[in-house]
């Protein structure tokens, strides 16, 4: 099986700043892999890229052995059209720090609106699953609010069901538990140790949260100045890095 | 002031004539204005730099170019090409034009308002850009553009009185002829009262348009220009 996402000599620069430079990895398929590093390092420009919110400068990314924005053909690196991207970013979902729900639909609706207007499926079939989904984040009975009405959160739960309606092979998580209030952030990593236990979706995650990162990865990944610093079994970099970099970080954040 | 009364009354009939006009040039007007700029305003933010091009040379064109000349233009110049319409059509024509350029950039500043995440999060949800535009991005910007097109539609309003370059016969120029038979200072305070009733009616209107739209997204019916979509 090829590797669900693979990071082929990716460069990423924002003007003359480079955030990435000749970066490689592979996740394997039900792989969850938590990125940590300090700010800067790039962590969350992996998640954009691989979403497609971000320009790939250089180097591919290939979603199960596909490439993703761009191709190798005969030697030449050639930037896909919008409906091949479309195609194979489909598999992938992402929760946001800001959760970025919108505000123009109520909680169900949001869940609802792209399985009907983006896969085609039926409405009646797309909100019995929404309100599965809704269920399963605990907040069902309040899915014919408006978001607005909804703590932070709940909000970012919303975001969850609204993620996994895609069916989604691969999920990115983007400091999604950061813009909370400490005593809601338990309910959200619940909701997400949840999903880790009972699906095979692929993760790659950017958090703070370290006890977190240790359950539910099977990796973690250190970054530093837009390379990996060192990578390993959770219990190993979390307890005992190898390189002093890493301790310096695990001190100040945890 | 009973000789003010009564001419007022015996022109009631002309001045509602003048009214019909220029309600005719606004809400014509006004259709052409809102279609003009949503087509501008959308190519504007096109990913196609042609397509940006053409709207940024035909919107400076009619934003740059006075009006009561762009009317010249379609009505005395534009027969010389072959091309000849009726007064109120050509009005219709010019204030759509004239307006429809500023309402572009209405249409383009309030697209560009809404939070960069909601791009993003529809775009996390593999959405095309179109159902992107038409689902998510566009009925939150809409909510900002009603407040600009209110703005827009008042000077509309009283924009129409150009009509009487080409002769049409507005309100405009009913109260210029009402003056003759009365008081210069009530005919044209007749003339101000008009047409401010006529922009109180079409700006109430879009206020309660604009009240609705605000509260479909959640927001207080208050604050205007809070932005779509932060923090949801």
């Amino acid at each position: 099986m090829p590797p669900v996402i693979r990071f082929e000599d990716v460069v990423k620069r924002f003007g003359d700043t480079t955030v990435l430079s000749d970066l490689n990895f592979d996740v394997a398929p039900g792989e969850r892999v938590t990125l940590i590093g300090p700010s800067g390092s790039g962590k969350t420009t992996i998640l954009r890229l691989v979403m497609t919110l971000e320009h790939l400068t250089e180097g591919y990314i290939w979603i199960d052995g596909k490439p993703l924005t761009h191709d190798r053909r005969d030697g030449n690196r050639v930037q896909l059209k919008q409906k091949e991207v479309a195609e194979t970013r489909k598999q992938i979902g992402m929760v946001f720090q800001h959760f970025n729900l919108f505000p123009n639909m109520s909680v169900i609706d949001n869940v609802t609106e792209a399985p009907v207007h983006v896969l085609g499926r039926g409405k009646e079939e797309a909100r019995e699953r929404a309100l599965a989904l809704l269920d399963q984040v605990g907040l069902k009975d309040r899915a014919d609010e408006h978001p607005s009405r909804l703590s932070g959160g709940q909000k970012q739960r919303v975001a969850i069901a609204r993620a996994l309606a895609m069916d989604p092979k691969i999920l990115l998580l983007d400091e999604v538990t950061s813009a909370l209030d400490p005593e809601l952030v338990g309910d959200v990593l619940g909701v997400l140790r949840d999903v880790a236990e009972s699906t095979d979706i692929s993760m790659l995650i950017v958090t703070h949260e370290m006890q977190f990162a240790r359950d539910v990865s099977h990796k973690v990944m250190m970054f530093d100045g837009g390379q990996i610093l060192e990578q390993g079994a959770p219990a190993d970099i979390l307890s005992n890095p190898s390189h002093d970099r890493t301790r310096k970080f695990l001190d100040s954040v945890l | 002031m009973t000789d003010n009364l009564e001419a007022l009354r015996d022109a009631l009939p002309r001045l509602g004539e003048g009214v019909a006009i220029t309600l005719q040039l606004t809400l014509g007007g006004a259709l052409v204005a809102f279609i003009v700029s949503v087509v501008f305003g959308l190519l504007s933010i096109s990913p196609a730099g042609p397509l940006r091009w053409v709207s940024t040379v035909v919107v400076e064109f009619f934003r740059g170019t006075s009006l009561v000349v762009q009317l010249f233009w379609l009505y005395y110049v534009m027969p010389l090409f072959g091309v000849s319409m009726d007064a109120v059509l050509t009005g219709v024509i010019a204030l759509g034009l004239n307006y429809g350029a500023y309402g572009a950039e209405i249409v383009r500043g309030s697209i560009n308002a809404v939070d960069k995440g909601q791009w993003e999060g529809a775009t996390a949800l593999n959405m095309s850009p179109l159902t992107r535009m038409r689902r998510i991005i566009w009925p939150q910007a809409w909510v900002l553009m009603l407040s600009g097109y209110n703005n827009l539609l008042v000077m509309l309003i009283k924009g129409t009185a150009v009509a009487l370059f080409i002769g049409l016969q507005d309100l405009g120029y009913q109260i210029d002829e009402l003056r003759v038979d009365t008081a210069t200072i009530f005919a044209y305070g007749i003339g101000l009262l008009l047409y401010y009733l006529i922009a109180l009616a079409a700006s109430t209107g879009l206020r309660a348009l604009e009240k609705r739209a605000r509260r479909r997204l959640g927001l207080s019916a208050g604050s205007v220009h809070a932005s779509a979509g932060a923090a949801l």
